[in-house]
């Protein structure tokens, strides 16, 4: 589903990031391994679409992902993958529930109130729909950020540090969501960290 | 969910800043309808009274008085005329109509005019109920005078001295009301009609009020037979040079033209609203630079949400309309605000008004309005085009990989 062949990034002033080819199939879940400051979060960025790398290509699904003109591409990362970050954001003018609506508006798709209830349901956190992202903890903001990526249905998630400022017990649990939630929902899994309590969850690893 | 809930949940969020820059377009807004109304209000009042008038001849003095006084029955008279020479004047071959009017009373404020039916055919008076005046001290009044006064057919009233004020009264003789007009939507619906004759005998024998009312000049006014002014119409505009000039050259008469100093009473005028015409644009930029500065800042921390929208698939367009909205809202919120708050002033300002001759009302709209909405608009999309267009330069990688 994805290959990334003879993929480099050379920051403005930084040295020359090279990555390994790779390939991921349908519905894999992987985990991306590498020392700090080695370019996980480059790579990832790079695989999401929102950084255009000085070498090589993306291919999804086919298509090479920056060859597209930016308003496709933007499109594309909307509806076909999924985003959660080290640190949740949050729009927080709005609640629970319209941060997820905010998903699949953005991405030019009709919203579904019932998948987006029951995606919260999944998680364990239906009864924080309409609270306020600034009245949640880290780990919950954390399992939204894992519903709201998941509300579009993507191809592919992708999470980078996605348990780094959480403690042990919202860490599994957020691990355990993300795997499980991604086999139901049919998608593939990249996770980037260096923490030892993901890797039990994951096989697969490709190390930078 | 849609690009409008969340520029709206966004202002709502920031409470403080958009009510204070809505205030600032409303207060903009609101003094610019204000103006507006009023001067479109005045204007049309000024043409509607003057309407047919071509010329007014009257006693020598301010031509603005005695227009105002004359025509629009504010100020008080310049003075009077001899009967004789305004029946000359109104018998000239370039007259088509002269209208003549005797001024000098009032009753509760509305003054009493006496006059022939050439002052019904100039106005196109038509009566309501009952009839015209016929003979001495018969009345007809406005539909105004009948309302506020209520007055009903067959009533009578003594006319007081004076153009306000019910101090000094005719006792010796009282007024019958005869018949009430039809609302004009002019000048008349505030005016008391009798005929001249009535006006004379007012002033004929006034034994107790002689001793402290200048018993001469009165005594004098009433021999000579004086009118107050005459309204008068030409045959042909080619009068409007020779014939105020011939009035012009008599010893004791004047005549003004009512468009000419209209004009002149606008510019007067005129230089007030300008001044406050300059303080509202002053406002409005105030209010459009407030807008730029609290988006312009509300856009560091707005870096993330937007980066996170790009995130999910919105484009950098639809993000730059994002932002263009919330200025656009706010300006249109506050120019509608504006608007209510300029009517709802006017309309306070006219109630307190005294002279129910040019009261101001807010409650009529007038099409330039419609400019002063799109202008608030315009200034919203100006004042939030620079903040809009950070998000063609916001990074999201960098942006979202960074805390906050
Ligand atoms: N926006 C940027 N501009 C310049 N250099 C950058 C930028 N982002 C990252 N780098 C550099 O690129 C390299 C890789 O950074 P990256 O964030 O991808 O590492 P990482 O593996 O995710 O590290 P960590 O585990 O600490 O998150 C680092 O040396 C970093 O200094
Ligand atoms: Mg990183």
């Amino acid at each position: 589903m994805i290959k990334i062949s003879s993929l480099a990034h050379v920051y403005d002033k930084g040295r020359r990031l090279k990555f390994p080819n790779w390939e991921i199939a349908d519905m894999e879940q992987w985990l991306l391994l590498g020392a700090s400051g080695c370019g996980k979060s480059t790579l990832l960025n790079i695989i999401s679409g929102l950084l255009k790398p000085t070498e090589g290509e993306v291919l999804i699904n086919g298509t090479d992902l920056y060859t597209l003109p930016a308003r496709k591409l933007d499109r594309f990362r909307g509806r076909h993958v999924g985003i959660i970050f080290q640190r949740p954001h949050l729009i927080r003018s709005l609640d629970v529930l319209d941060n997820l609506e905010l998903a699949a508006v953005m991405a030019g798709l009709p919203v579904d109130h019932e998948r987006n209830l029951s995606l919260l349901a999944g998680l364990g956190i239906a009864g924080l729909a309409k609270n306020y992202p600034d009245e949640l903890s880290q780990g919950q903001l954390q399992r939204i950020s894992v519903a709201r990526a998941l509300v579009n249905k993507p191809d592919l998630l992708i999470a980078d540090e996605p348990t780094s400022s959480l403690d042990d017990e919202n860490a599994n649990q957020v691990i355990r969501m993300l795997t499980t939630q991604t086999k139901d929902n049919g998608a593939a899994l990249i996770i980037a960290t260096h923490d030892q309590r993901v890797r039990e969850h994951i096989a697969k690893t490709y190390l930078l | 969910m849609n690009t409008f809930k969340i520029s709206s949940k966004n202002l709502v969020r920031n409470k403080l800043t958009t009510i204070l820059n809505i205030i600032l377009v409303a207060f903009g807004v609101g003094i610019l309808s204000i103006l507006l109304l009023a001067a479109n209000q005045i204007g049309n009042t000024l043409e509607k009274n003057a309407r047919g008038i071509d010329l007014v001849v009257g006693a020598k003095g301010s031509p603005l008085q005695l227009i105002l006084s004359s025509i629009y029955h504010i100020d008080y008279p310049t003075g009077n005329i001899p009967a004789k020479d305004a029946y000359k004047l109104a018998h000239h071959p370039m007259v088509k109509r002269a209208v003549p009017l005797a001024l000098g009373d009032n009753y509760n404020g509305y003054r009493i005019v006496g006059t022939d039916t050439s002052f019904t055919k100039l106005y196109s008076l038509s009566i309501l109920k009952g009839n015209f005046w016929q003979k001495d001290l018969e009345v007809t009044i406005g539909s105004t005078v009948a309302s506020e006064s209520k007055l009903k057919i067959g009533d009578s009233f003594f006319g007081a001295h004076g153009l306000t004020g019910n101090g000094d009264i005719h006792k010796q003789h009282a007024y019958t009301v005869k018949g009430i007009l039809k609302p004009q939507g002019n000048i008349t619906d505030n005016l008391i009609l009798t005929n001249i004759g009535s006006v004379y005998k007012m002033h004929e024998e006034k034994p107790e009020h002689s001793a402290h009312h200048a018993p001469l000049a009165e005594a004098k006014e009433i021999n000579d037979k004086q009118i107050t002014a005459l309204l008068i119409q030409y045959k042909s505009p080619m009068s409007v040079i020779l014939f105020p000039r011939m009035v012009n050259q008599s010893a004791n008469m004047q005549a003004a033209s009512p468009a000419m100093e209209s004009a002149r009473l606008f510019s007067l005028i005129g230089v007030g609203i300008d001044t406050l015409q300059w303080f509202a644009v002053f406002i409005m930029a105030i209010a459009a630079l407030s807008i730029f500065i609290s988006l312009y800042n509300a856009m560091k921390e707005r870096k993330y949400d937007l980066a996170l929208m790009r995130c999910l698939g919105a484009s950098k367009s639809k993000l730059f309309f994002l932002v263009l909205l919330e200025g656009i809202m706010v300006t249109l919120i506050g120019a509608c605000l504006g608007l209510l708050i300029g009517h709802a002033a006017l309309e306070a300002i006219g109630s307190y008004q005294e002279s129910s001759q040019a009261k101001l009302t807010g409650l009529t709209m007038v099409p330039q309005e419609i400019y002063l909405i799109w202008t608030g608009l315009l200034i919203g999309a100006l004042a939030s085009i620079i903040p809009a267009m950070q998000i063609y330069k916001v990074d999201i990688a960098t942006t979202l990989t960074k805390d906050r």
